[in-house]
């Protein structure tokens, strides 16, 4: 099996524009999150979100562009740019290009494309809209962009598993690798959901806070929604080392489980498993586990339940690993929020960065672990994993190391 | 139908009982009543009376609005109706 590398890194949430100004940001432990601002805000009971503040599309994009891409597309696209600047490739060789693919994860897609289309046909009656609704708002609007711009004609698709599509779209782009199907895969996810309909279907659930996000703490009263993108370049290993890239981190274990038991309610089992899972995929022990990017939506039952997993699939060890939910600073990205969480996984492997769980006020008993709270630390991590818990059961965790 | 008779018919059918058969001294979970169960309890509420309920699933032990019996939650609704009007 091929050992899989990652050698470039983008992005783009309510954190920063770019990788640099978010890992920043999650160092100083940083709120991305504030009141909301779009079309009929005042009719939400949900107003705040870890919206990207001071973007506009035009210093982006061109006209054309603009009228393909749906903002969960321009986001992708954005953070897709950065890392395949940062990893050096040169797509103009056909053999690479032919042999390099792009997986993305979103949940709701063009969401804003829908929601504007259906107030002008509903609301302001109108009975024509423009020609490009449909490519604007696929859910594999992102990739098919990214694989045209960049030229990349290996597979390519989206994966849709609600809170988990990111790290299953890079389980997906990592098994592609091991496997000798591709050489290198530009994968990760993107969420544009900030719109009066997305945030108003959520409401609806009422599992979302009013005043803010606050993973483990006793005081924790929901989630609270974010936007962006974070796309990653994985790169077989010797093709890597061959041309001297940087290598940021191996990706070295990936599981997937499902509860089978509740739509929206999370299960202790399906989690630890999936931890577990992964764990022996890596062929690493529980004790070499450093630090875990937590699912952490700051729900009551996610966090309990998720804590509850990780002492089930860690034992002893869960008592020594550090646990943080970088969600209290860039809010929850559903479908794009393990891209972004990710960042967090590498720059702790790499740099010795472990981000904090900020916003934490009182201590939870069902949250007994190192939740780092509010506070950044350094600290050497041999290897670091990610948790990604859906909406309808469905469980992905990937596990990094040092190259 | 009295604000008491609407939730019971709300309940009942979230329940998949007869009417007659929610008592006003019963709590939800006696009732059979899931946290879906109930957040579509409080959506059916919302739109048959036209109030806004301070219901939030996280925490549903510490809020305004008291949900341990169909009687705790008729006297809620009763205060969120009168609030309304004035």
């Amino acid at each position: 099996m091929n050992r899989v590398v990652i050698t470039g890194q983008g992005t783009i949430n309510a954190l920063g524009m770019n990788v640099a100004e978010t890992l920043d940001a999650m160092s100083n432990g940083t709120c991305g999150i504030g009141p909301l601002e779009f079309d009929n805000v005042d009719r939400l009971n949900i107003k705040i979100g870890g919206q990207i503040k001071g973007y506009a599309a035009q210093d982006h994009f061109n006209r054309s562009e603009i009228s393909l891409y749906d903002p969960f597309t321009q986001f992708a696209v954005i953070a897709a740019q950065e890392a395949i600047t940062q990893s050096g490739l040169n797509f103009s060789e056909e053999k690479l290009a032919d042999s390099t693919g792009v997986v993305l994860g979103t949940a709701g897609g063009g969401l804003q494309t829908q929601d504007q289309n259906y107030r002008a046909v509903y609301e302001a009656g109108k009975n024509r809209v423009h020609p490009f609704v449909v490519p604007r708002l696929m859910n594999n609007a992102a990739a098919s962009h990214i694989s045209m711009i960049h030229g990349l004609r290996g597979p390519g698709f989206t994966v849709a598993s609600a809170c988990a599509s990111s790290n299953h779209a890079m389980g997906q782009a990592y098994h592609m690798i091991r496997s000798g199907m591709t050489q290198v895969m530009v994968t990760g996810g993107s969420e544009s959901m900030l719109c009066f309909g997305g945030i108003k279907a959520w409401e609806g659930l009422r599992v979302m806070s009013p005043d803010g996000c606050r993973p483990f703490c006793g005081t924790r009263n929901g989630m609270v929604q974010g936007e962006g993108a974070a796309v990653f370049v994985f790169e077989e290993y010797s093709h890597a080392k061959t041309r001297g890239a940087n290598i940021l981190a191996e990706v070295i274990g990936f599981a997937m489980t499902s509860d089978a038991d509740d739509i929206v309610t999370p299960n202790k089992r399906g989690a630890a498993s999936a931890i577990s899972r992964a764990l022996r995929d890596a062929d690493v022990s529980a004790d070499d586990v450093g630090y875990i990017n937590a699912h952490g939506t700051a729900t009551t039952v996610n966090d309990r339940t998720e804590c509850a997993a990780i002492r089930v699939a860690l034992g002893a060890a869960a008592d020594k690993v550090m646990v943080s939910s970088t969600k209290a600073m860039h809010g929850h990205l559903i479908g794009g929020t393990g891209g972004v969480e990710l960042l967090a996984v590498i720059a702790a492997i790499k740099d010795g960065m472990i981000a904090p769980t900020i916003n934490h006020r009182t201590h939870d008993p069902d949250c007994d672990l190192d939740v780092v709270p509010n506070t950044a630390r350094q600290a050497k991590v041999k290897v670091a994993i990610s948790n990604a818990f859906a909406f309808g059961g469905l469980n992905a965790v990937l596990a990094l190391k040092k190259p | 139908m009295s604000v008491t008779d609407k939730i019971i018919a709300i309940v009942a059918e979230q329940a998949f009982l007869e009417p007659k058969d929610v008592k006003p001294a019963a709590t939800l979970e006696e009732l059979g009543i899931d946290s879906m169960a109930l957040v579509e309890c409080i959506f059916a509420i919302e739109e048959t009376f036209d109030v806004q309920v301070p219901f939030n699933a996280n925490d549903p032990d510490t809020q305004q609005f008291d949900i341990s019996t169909i009687q705790t939650i008729v006297l809620a609704v009763e205060g969120l109706i009168a609030a309304q009007k004035t």
